[in-house]
């Protein structure tokens, strides 16, 4: 079967590729576009590490077929600085040394920070059932809700 | 493989009946994706329903509400009057995975992989839902119980699709709940599920009631003795005991990875007590 | 140039701070490029056909249908490799025969796991290297397998090695087992000592195997060239050393392999070993391409290293006032499909937090129908502290006598002797225990159904062979080469702090990197917390050096003597004011002349490093049972460790806090699940149940430093101690908490409810 050509929308430009008919999001992403930023853990939606915003909604992009993306906002981990200035998450993960190999921060940054848009106040217990999708091996998650509670706070200005 | 959105409800059932191979919906993709990456599935033909407005929306119909099939579990959990009006069916959903997860997969999807340890469909069941079904041979209505009849077996024919459940209208002093087991806090498939729905009269006692269990049979299995113990009682502790003895007394589990049949037995008898309790806090407060 | 890199206790600038660190912007905007980020172009793209067997001999294959499948380029078999003689290395903390490491990497005469690699294809794309697998005929004979390891020590159970004898028995076995190695140590006289005991405790323990569960799964590229030269691009925790084994395996010279570590995604021990490496280097020979893999998620789960499980017994006595006298241990460790299980370390790690008189450790290295394990973070002395840490539990509350007390009464000390004949130096152990007993949260109140529970670990640490490169930049910016692979995160924040904290610049002066293969000598695989102790030692030896160097540049820019000039807060002055009239010299100012006085200035070393400081820690746990489903929460947890010096405390923290939550994972829910068939049932995430999030509560962490002798700012390994003692902390808690003793791993709802039930607490 001839490859799909998909125009769709990554961190706000346009971009096209081909795909097959069964490739994931995340093939099309990491492969298509070279935006290796999103990964892969599981390939199953069991770890979060591929994690993207689609049309504004936060989902694991090895679970969306590239094709469903046509004519759609995807955001991944690639467009969350604007420039040189950092998101707020991003910072306060490097302040609060929240991650160590790095390989689940993409997910968790993009899991974040989806939740701190619907809820700029969580409590604690909030941020960890958000971010039950997200594994992480290295960290234990300690710094990471510490890091994104601080976020939150310096987001609502304190 | 093949890939069509259609927008219609009679495109979509156009291909389903025309593909001479094997076809499968897409609406979340949370269980056919999976299936697609472990090699259980392989489909010639898959139709995206995600284009078609009536399978994506929540309306209120005469008091009652419409759930179209492909509504999202982030979507749902995000309608507060459905919230206030279901928190049972609520309960259910925002169990299914993580946020993640919760952003594609949908009510109909779980419903239609029939996996009996799925956890919104004790919740819809005992909510007493009914899907409206669209096929070449015109519209029927099933009550949920009845679609899915053996570990990733349902009853509806080929070309026909699931567009939307249909929730009773909602009486004054009734509401639902839903538990599951799982060993940990998230993402785990459930070991054991209980689903309770009940309404009380004007005096506290309970005139209506179905309790609905999963994981612990090969089908998500509706408990009458459950029920039977509810009805009539004014949901005391007592009563909560002999609830607890039917649904235990209902289960014919399996022995399998994620738990023992011993204890889906036992786990069932304390959960569908625990979210009777829910429910009856729930419903005198409706 | 003679160095002493002894520990020197001084007012210091930037260790002991909380830099942000250089490697961190790269990994939080999703640029760093970790293993499957690599691409090459050309590139095409290897899959494996894996045995779906548990034990079979391998009666023929035929690629034929494969190889006629368009899109294929290369098809490799056993038939490409050699036959390796039975030849042992150490690699990381395990040790590896060549003989089976050819066959764990691809099957030669059987398959021994489901998941064995038996066929390799290399295909233009991923979706033909998966049918071109699809198209492989087997012909398998199957055999009866042995999955557990009392069964399989058997006499008469199914045999993996027709040739495997028992090795550490005398005399040595005539007929063949799957007992690969008995070791044992012995001190004293036990019977002597249990004679004394007025109290003995004897218990039987099992533990499962369990995974690593890095997120990033394994995956490498390699681009063989026409000349017999290979670039190979890999997710490992060694490089020197996966270039080592390709080189042996393959047959090919050293110095033609140059291996580059890809910015790591987790190791933990388990990406110490060759899997795919040997496999797209042989692919890409065939078919001068370029050929990538990357492993599944279910892949690394069958057919990678888990942590070893296995059975402990322990027997301790000890005297009413809470003084062991007699200890006496065995373990059977699953070594899986190939010898190999940590048995060195769980054997010597048993009782070592105690001085014990009389002492007998045991131990069995036993094969069976799983993957061959692997390091998996201290391994092999969680399942020997798992028992070691329960029965003292039991101990202590036999005799009324708090746990923490109990093991005050027998802690090892500076100068204690183990029963494997090293005499320990400086160690932190007793004020471990003392900030245990100090901490608010030992005495904090419990609620209902809840229990509290204290664990102890230790862990040797290693150094061995290091070797780095420093350069001084022309501008006074110093770059540093390392070769010990970054696994923890912050290493090179920490190894950029000790570099600034010789020189006396900010550790933002600092530039560390790590080279490939090409660009420096031989460094071990980064496994027994050795990259931050032995990383730090050679650093500081270059800085040192370069400082040398950076003086006699100054003396020379002043004519006085060498000896004249003295460093100090990053600068070259005068060593006196008879000396002369000099302005300090920064690093700048002198190397940007450093052509004129005698070329670029660096500083390097290569060292077996040596010295390591034994790491001691203790973690204290709450838990809460649910008494009806036998869910158990951990709702408090302590982890309290001699870190020697932490160099970035932050990150000191995360290895504890990490460590503490794998412990969790392995005390309540993770296990390899095999089915009757010998194959595993949970290759994934989704039943292999790892902690998430919501699972765990904020592990609280104190550091503390009792410093290593042997390192110049008293570093010692802290990675990998904080995994031991979290499995027995839960156990003795919710023993605690509703009066049950768990003796088997995982604790997991079914079985506890079920415990609770036959005990009559449900």
């Amino acid at each position: 079967m001839a490859r799909q050509h998909v125009t769709m929308t990554v961190n706000g430009d346009e971009a096209d590729f081909l795909c097959e008919t069964d490739q994931t999001l995340l093939s099309a992403l990491r492969d298509e576009l070279q935006l290796t930023g999103t990964k892969e853990g599981c390939g199953t939606g069991d770890c979060g590490a591929c994690s993207v915003m689609l049309d504004g909604r936060l989902v694991c992009s090895c679970l969306t077929l590239a094709v469903e993306v046509e004519g759609k906002e995807v955001e991944t981990i690639e467009g969350m600085a604007q420039g040189e200035n950092l998101h707020p998450l991003q910072t306060k993960f490097l302040e609060h040394a929240a991650l160590q190999c790095g390989i689940c921060t993409p997910g968790f940054l993009i899991a974040a920070r989806a939740l701190l848009e619907k809820s700029p106040d969580p409590t604690e217990s909030e941020v960890r059932y958000w971010l039950a999708g997200n594994l992480c091996r290295c960290t234990g998650y300690h710094k990471i809700v510490e890091a994104v509670l601080d976020a939150a706070a310096e987001m609502r200005g304190h | 493989m093949r890939y069509e959105a259609p927008s219609t409800l009679d495109a979509a059932m156009a291909l389903l009946a025309e593909e001479a191979g094997s076809a499968r919906i897409l609406a979340g993709g949370t269980d056919l994706l999976v299936q697609m990456h472990s090699g259980t599935a392989a489909p010639d033909l898959i139709v995206d329903i995600k284009k078609i407005d009536e399978m994506c929306s929540i309306v209120l119909e005469n008091g009652r509400y419409r759930v179209g099939a492909a509504v999202t579990g982030m979507e749902i959990m995000e309608h507060d009057d459905f919230n206030a009006a279901w928190p049972g069916v609520v309960d259910g959903v925002q169990l299914i995975g993580s946020i993640q997860v919760r952003g594609r997969a949908t009510v109909g999807g779980n419903l239609c992989n029939a996996s009996p340890a799925a956890d919104s469909v004790p919740a819809i069941v005992s909510a007493g839902a009914v899907a409206s079904i669209m096929g070449p041979g015109g519209r029927r209505d099933v009550p949920v119980e009845d679609i899915g009849i053996g570990p990733g077996r349902t009853s509806i024919e080929k070309g026909e699709i699931v567009v939307s459940l249909l929730f009773p209208e909602k009486a004054a002093s009734s509401s639902g709940a839903y538990l599951r087991f799982t060993p940990r806090t998230e993402m785990d498939i459930a070991v054991v599920g209980a689903g309770v729905h009940l309404t009380l009269d004007a005096g506290g006692t309970c005139t209506e009631a179905k309790l609905s269990l999963g994981a612990v049979a090969a089908r998500i299995l509706v408990v009458e003795e459950g029920a039977k113990a509810l009805i009539g009682s004014k949901v005391d502790d007592a009563t909560l005991e002999a609830l607890a003895a039917a649904a235990s007394a209902a289960c014919s589990p399996i022995d399998d990875k994620r738990g023992t049949k011993e204890f889906r037995i036992d786990v069932a008898g304390v959960l569908a007590r625990r979210a009777a309790g829910i429910a009856v806090e729930r419903a005198r407060k409706s | 140039m003679s160095v002493s890199l002894s520990y020197e206790d001084k007012a210091l600038n930037v260790i002991g701070t909380r830099p942000i660190r250089p490697d961190g912007v790269d990994r939080v905007t999703g640029r760093a490029r970790f293993g499957a980020d690599i691409n090459l172009p050309g590139q095409i793209y290897g899959r494996v056909l894996r045995s779906p067997h548990a034990h079979a001999h391998i009666k023929s294959i035929d690629i034929s249908k494969a190889a006629a499948l368009p899109g294929v380029k290369a098809i490799v078999t056993s038939d490409d490799f050699d036959e390796m003689p039975t030849e042992y290395i150490a690699v990381g903390e395990m040790i590896v025969n060549f003989r089976d490491l050819t066959r764990n990497v691809i099957a030669r005469e059987k398959v021994l796991y489901d998941g064995h690699p038996v066929v390799a294809v290399a295909a233009t794309s991923d979706a033909i290297a998966r049918r071109a697998v699809k198209l492989i005929d087997v012909e398998y004979e199957i055999l009866p397998h042995v999955i557990d390891v009392v069964k399989a020590m058997a006499p008469d159970a199914p045999l993996l090695h027709e040739d495997q004898f028992t090795q550490g028995v005398e005399p040595t076995p005539e007929k063949p087992s799957n007992i690969a190695k008995r070791m044992m140590f012995e001190i004293g006289n036990l019977d002597a000592g249990f004679a004394k005991a007025d109290h003995v405790v004897e218990r039987v323990y099992t533990t499962k195997p369990v995974h690593q569960g890095y997120i990033e799964p394994h995956s490498s590229i390699a681009s063989y060239s026409e000349d017999g030269t290979v670039e190979l691009w890999t997710a490992t925790q060694g490089h020197f050393v996966i270039r080592a084994q390709c080189a042996r395996l393959l047959n090919m010279e050293i110095s033609k392999i140059k291996v580059i570590a890809t910015e790591l995604g987790g190791g933990f021990g388990g990406k110490n070993n060759v899997y795919l490496e040997p496999l797209v280097i042989v692919l890409s020979k065939k078919c001068n391409r370029p050929v990538k893999m990357t492993m599944s998620r279910e892949e690394e789960f069958r057919a990678t290293g888990p942590g070893a499980g296995g059975r402990i017994l322990v027997k301790i006595g000890c005297t009413k006032d809470g003084k062991i006298t007699a200890a006496d241990f065995q373990i059977d460790l699953q070594a899986g499909a190939y010898a190999g299980a940590p048995l060195p370390q769980a054997t010597m790690s048993a009782f070592t937090r105690y001085d014990i008189e009389n002492v007998r450790v045991v131990g069995h290295d036993v094969t069976v129908n799983r993957p061959k394990v692997a390091a998996y973070r201290a391994p092999g002395a969680p399942n020997a502290a798992f028992g070691v840490e329960g029965a003292i539990d039991e101990l202590a509350r036999a005799i009324s006598l708090d746990p923490v007390d109990f093991r005050l009464k027998n802690a090892a000390k500076e100068g204690s002797k183990t029963y494997y004949g090293v005499t320990f130096g400086p160690i932190g152990f007793v004020k471990t225990l003392e900030r245990v007993k100090a901490h608010p949260h030992y005495s904090a109140p419990l609620g209902p159904n809840q229990g509290r529970g204290v664990g102890t670990g230790f862990w040797f640490n290693i150094g061995f062979d290091t070797t780095t490169s420093l350069n001084v930049n022309e501008d006074g910016t110093i770059t540093l080469t390392i070769g010990t692979v970054e696994v923890a995160g912050g290493g090179r924040a920490s190894l950029a702090m000790m570099v600034a904290e010789e020189f006396g610049v900010d550790a933002g002066k600092v530039h560390v990197s790590t080279g490939d293969t090409s660009q420096l000598g031989f460094n071990f695989v980064t496994a027994g917390s050795r990259g931050t102790f032995a990383g730090g030692i050679v650093a500081v030896m270059a800085s040192r050096q370069a400082i040398e160097t950076l003086k006699e540049r100054a003396a020379m820019t002043w004519d006085v003597a060498a000896d004249e000039v003295v460093w100090e807060d990053g600068h070259a002055r005068p060593a006196s004011a008879n000396v002369g009239d000099f302005e300090p010299l920064s690093i700048g100012d002198i190397a940007k002349v450093s052509n004129k006085t005698g070329g670029p200035i660096s500083g390097h070393a290569e060292l077996n490093v040596q010295g390591a400081g034994p790491g001691f820690g203790a973690q204290i746990v709450d838990v809460e049972v649910d008494r009806e489903t036998g869910r158990v929460q951990v709702i408090r947890h302590t982890v309290i460790q001699d870190a020697g010096k932490a160099i970035h405390p932050a990150y000191v923290e995360g290895q504890f806090q990490g460590g503490a939550v794998q412990g969790i994972g392995w005390a309540l829910n993770e296990e390899y699940i095999y089915g009757e068939d010998g194959r595993l049932q949970n290759p994934g995430f989704l039943d292999y149940r790892v902690p998430v999030a919501s699972d765990v509560p904020h592990i609280d962490t104190e550091i503390v430093e009792v410093p290593n002798p042997n390192h110049p700012y008293g570093v010692r390994g802290v990675g990998e101690v904080p995994i031991v003692p979290p499995t027995p902390a839960i156990a003795n808690a919710i023993h605690d908490a509703i009066g049950v003793r768990f003796y088997d791993l995982p604790m997991s709802p079914p079985k506890v409810l079920k415990a609770m039930k036959d005990n009559g607490t449900a």
